[in-house]
């Protein structure tokens, strides 16, 4: 299989730039997103931050999928980017709705579910 | 051997049960009849005086229909059965079968007590159409509910064809006297007095339902028809008679003993009978139908039912007389110094129970039963006199603040009344009941055996007795200066009395009344009281009772070679005794097994025709009796007078008292001291009762409550309380702060990888 992509002017497989560049980034971006998500108590920043979580995973998953030449991962990513952009839409919907509520963006307001 | 008439009566009238006629059955299902219409009433909240019509009605048609049946059936024994109650059986075999009919069983013992029970629940109903006009549209229907359906309970408790009808009666009457007690349920001293009555006759309804239980493992029937004629229970009565009494087993003379027990909680007999003047918290027309005519008397009736199941136990009858003979003295004490008037009337019909049951115990049912019916008529008249006083006084009861009522104007019926109740009584010569007491007293001394002769002396000091206390609320009450002082029920029986009695008429002071000199007038603020007298429901029941106590005596001229009318009614039921035919078999039967006792005066009484008579002083006593009891009688009645009566009674030589509350008799009681207080106090048999029975019973039940509360309901909390820590242990992580959750999050992924490297490395 790989024999015959190369043949036909496939790309080689990463030499100088390495798998483990793509996951340190992903890692990097991951982290940021968990730090902003943490810290932040605005809800739209909150969302944002969660968003780029989800996009240092595909961006891990595209990773691999070059690495081991397996185009599910790939696939995969596309499928989350779409599942991304429904989600962002209710998202930010939601955000507007709980803005009405308390004319507010702070997500502290929100803790009904105090015990 | 000797068998004695009860047994050939038995079994005369077991042969020949026959089939009542269907229309019987409209004795028992109109007052049912009743119930439903008024529970009707009830439901459509109707606020008028039509449930106490319906009442009468149907009580009136209850009482048509007794009269018919009484033509119809006198003297024979018959059967009705309404439906197939219970019948049940788990095999083949005797007594594998248990069968209980809703029927009845109509002899001449039932049409007797359903003539009194539903004739004078109709003249009850009638007074108490007016005596509870005051709660009309409040309590008024469910007063008359109760009523009817303790009429109806009454029927199946007389009519029923087997005990377990019987039974049922029994606890729907008990039911009744319950909810009638407790009518005023405001009232806590009603309330209490209710639930009294209810607990004291559970001890006695205990005994009667093992006695039932009983009567079925060992004779396989609780059917009247069957168990008379029983070879079982035959075999028996003639072993008793032949003197081996060993013979019968332990457990058929139990039933006895059982059936007493009932009988003493029903009846309120000494131990049991505590409930009784408490019971006076209800209505008067409650007292007098409920807790002195009819009721109570269901004691009596069950004794003279299962006599032969008596005449088993050699020592039952005995007992029952020296029982019923203590209580009536006991009562009699303590109705002696009480200043309640209607519950002097309560301890006299405690007392006045104790001589039916020595009669019937006496084997002198006819007198025993006599008494009851004369004892229905006078007690529930002088209740009703009573209840007529309170109605008009405001509630007031106490003999010491009301005098002279025989002078006011509208008060002479309740005064004749009263007069007439109270001779009957007081057992004066030629009253009802001056021959009802007689014959059972006689038959005391007529009878021999077993201290008998006592009982029969005691007996006649308690007649003394009798005639003393009922004079003493006469002369107090009715006789003497004008006086009276309301009770507290001025402004109502229960709260709001409506001055809709003609008493609310203010702006006509002391009209009517002039010659009255209100003790309270000033002193208690009861500015403006006038009594009300009785109008014209109430004259018309006190003036018939009136004529029918005196009628009643009437009853011993009727056939008076069987000792009156009772007599020749019983002669053909399972009551009928060996009094009326034969002295000699009653000797026989009382002597003949106990021959080594010391009877020896009657010893040689045991043959022979007039010999077998017992002798007062050496008196044929039936004859002698009517000279020593007036003496008794009149005596009381003199005693009466010369300490409660008013000056002038007998141009001054007896009685002295000038106003309601001071007569001779406190000069006597201080000499007494502490004697009539004791007497007033009941004797402390409440007291006593409290500390042995209910304060133990208290500290058990709290004992018991702490156990309960601190190792059932400590485990039981145990297992709800551990959720409840376990839970408050993890609340503070739920923070309610979104980034608090991320964080947490964040750190178990974090652990996770760390522990997830640690592994791996």
């Amino acid at each position: 299989m790989t024999a015959l992509l190369a043949q036909s002017g496939f790309p080689e497989a990463m030499t100088s730039l390495t798998l483990y560049h793509y996951l340190f980034i992903s890692a990097v971006m991951f982290t940021l997103g968990l730090i902003g998500f943490v810290t932040r108590r605005n809800l739209i920043v909150m969302f944002l931050c969660t968003e780029m979580m989800f996009q240092a995973s595909g961006i891990a998953l595209v990773a691999f999928s070059r690495f081991y030449l397996e185009y599910t991962g790939q696939v995969f990513v596309i499928f989350v980017l779409t599942v991304a952009a429904a989600e962002a839409a209710m998202a930010l919907a939601l955000v507007v709705l709980l803005f009405r509520r308390h004319e507010t963006l702070d997500g502290s307001v929100w803790s009904l579910l105090k015990g | 051997m000797l068998i004695s008439p009860t047994l050939a009566a038995a079994a005369d009238g077991a042969h020949a049960v026959g089939s009542a006629p269907g229309w019987v059955l409209l004795i028992p299902m109109l007052p049912m009849l009743a119930v439903v219409l008024n529970t009707l009433a009830a439901v459509f909240r109707v606020r008028t005086k039509l449930p106490a019509w319906t009442t009468i009605a149907c009580l009136a048609g209850s009482f048509v229909a007794t009269l018919f049946a009484f033509m119809a059936l006198s003297g024979q024994t018959s059967v009705v059965t309404a439906w197939s109650w219970f019948d049940l059986s788990w095999g083949t075999g005797q007594g594998q079968r248990f069968v209980a009919d809703f029927g009845f069983y109509i002899d001449n013992l039932t049409l007797l007590w359903m003539l009194f029970v539903t004739g004078l629940a109709t003249l009850i109903a009638v007074y108490a159409s007016e005596y509870m006009e005051h709660d009309v549209g409040k309590g008024y229907t469910r007063f008359f509910v109760a009523f009817a359906l303790f009429v109806f309970s009454m029927t199946c408790l007389v009519m029923g064809d087997n005990m377990l009808m019987l039974y049922l009666g029994w606890e729907g009457v008990g039911l009744c006297s319950y909810l009638l007690i407790g009518y005023f349920y405001k009232k806590p001293s009603a309330v209490a007095a209710a639930k009294k009555a209810f607990i004291v006759n559970r001890i006695g309804d205990l005994g009667l339902a093992i006695g039932v239980m009983l009567t079925f493992v060992h004779f396989g029937t609780l059917e009247y028809a069957q168990l008379f004629q029983s070879e079982q229970l035959q075999g028996y009565i003639a072993a008793v008679q032949e003197g081996r009494a060993g013979d019968v087993p332990l457990m058929a003379q139990l039933i006895a003993v059982f059936l007493m027990i009932g009988a003493f909680g029903k009846s309120a007999q000494f131990p049991l009978y505590v409930w009784l003047p408490d019971a006076m918290e209800g209505p008067t027309p409650v007292s007098a139908l409920i807790h002195a005519a009819t009721m109570v008397t269901a004691g009596v009736y069950l004794i003279a039912r299962m006599l032969p199941v008596f005449l088993v136990s050699e020592w039952a009858l005995p007992v029952v007389a020296w029982v019923g003979t203590f209580t009536a003295l006991l009562a009699a004490t303590i109705g002696m110094a009480q200043f309640d008037i209607k519950r002097i009337m309560a301890y006299s019909t405690v007392s006045q129970l104790g001589y039916m049951f020595a009669g019937v115990a006496m084997l002198s049912s006819v007198g025993g039963v006599y008494h009851v019916v004369t004892h229905a008529f006078f007690k529930a008249l002088l209740f009703l006199c009573c209840g007529a006083v309170m109605h008009g006084f405001a509630g007031q009861l106490d003999l010491r603040k009301l005098s002279g009522l025989w002078h006011m104007k509208g008060w002479r019926v309740v005064s004749v009344g009263m007069l007439i109740g109270c001779l009957n009584l007081a057992g004066v010569p030629f009253t009802a009941g001056f021959f009802s007491k007689d014959m059972i007293i006689a038959e005391a001394f007529v009878t021999p055996g077993y201290g008998f002769s006592f009982l029969g002396w005691t007996l006649l000091f308690t007649a003394g007795l009798t005639a003393y206390y009922t004079f003493r609320v006469f002369f107090r009450v009715f006789t003497g200066p004008v006086q009276y002082e309301p009770g507290d029920e001025h402004h109502g029986h229960d709260n709001d009395h409506g001055h809709d009695h003609g008493h609310g008429d203010h702006a006509h002071d002391d009209h009517g009344h002039p010659s009255s000199e209100s003790l309270g007038h000033q002193d208690h603020g009861h500015d403006h009281f006038h009594p009300h007298p009785p109008r014209f429901a109430i004259n018309f029941v006190l003036a018939t009772l009136s004529v029918l106590a005196i009628l009643a005596a009437g009853l011993y001229f009727v056939t008076p070679e069987k000792h009156g009318w009772v007599g020749s009614m019983l002669e053909s039921t399972t009551a009928h005794n060996v009094y009326t035919a034969d002295h000699s078999a009653a000797a026989m039967f009382l002597i003949d097994e106990d021959a080594h006792a010391a009877h020896d005066t009657h010893a040689d009484a045991s043959h022979g025709d007039h010999a077998a008579h017992g002798s007062i002083l050496g008196f044929d006593p039936h004859k002698v009796m009517y000279y020593i009891s007036a003496i008794f009688g009149l005596t009381g009645i003199g005693l009466a007078a010369y300490l409660h009566g008013p000056k002038g009674l007998v141009s001054g030589f007896l009685g002295n008292r000038v106003e309601a509350g001071r007569c001779r008799m406190d000069a006597v009681a201080k000499a007494f001291d502490p004697i009539p207080r004791w007497a007033e106090n009941k004797w402390y048999v409440d007291e006593l009762y409290h500390f042995l029975f209910v304060r133990p019973l208290w500290v058990v039940a709290h004992v018991f409550h702490a156990i309960d509360k601190l190792f059932v309901d400590g485990l039981v909390n145990l297992f709800g309380y551990l959720p409840r820590l376990l839970g408050r242990g993890a609340q503070p992580g739920q923070s309610g702060v979104l980034n608090g959750y991320a964080l947490s999050m964040a750190g178990g992924v974090g652990v996770i990888l760390f522990i997830v490297v640690l592994v791996t490395l």
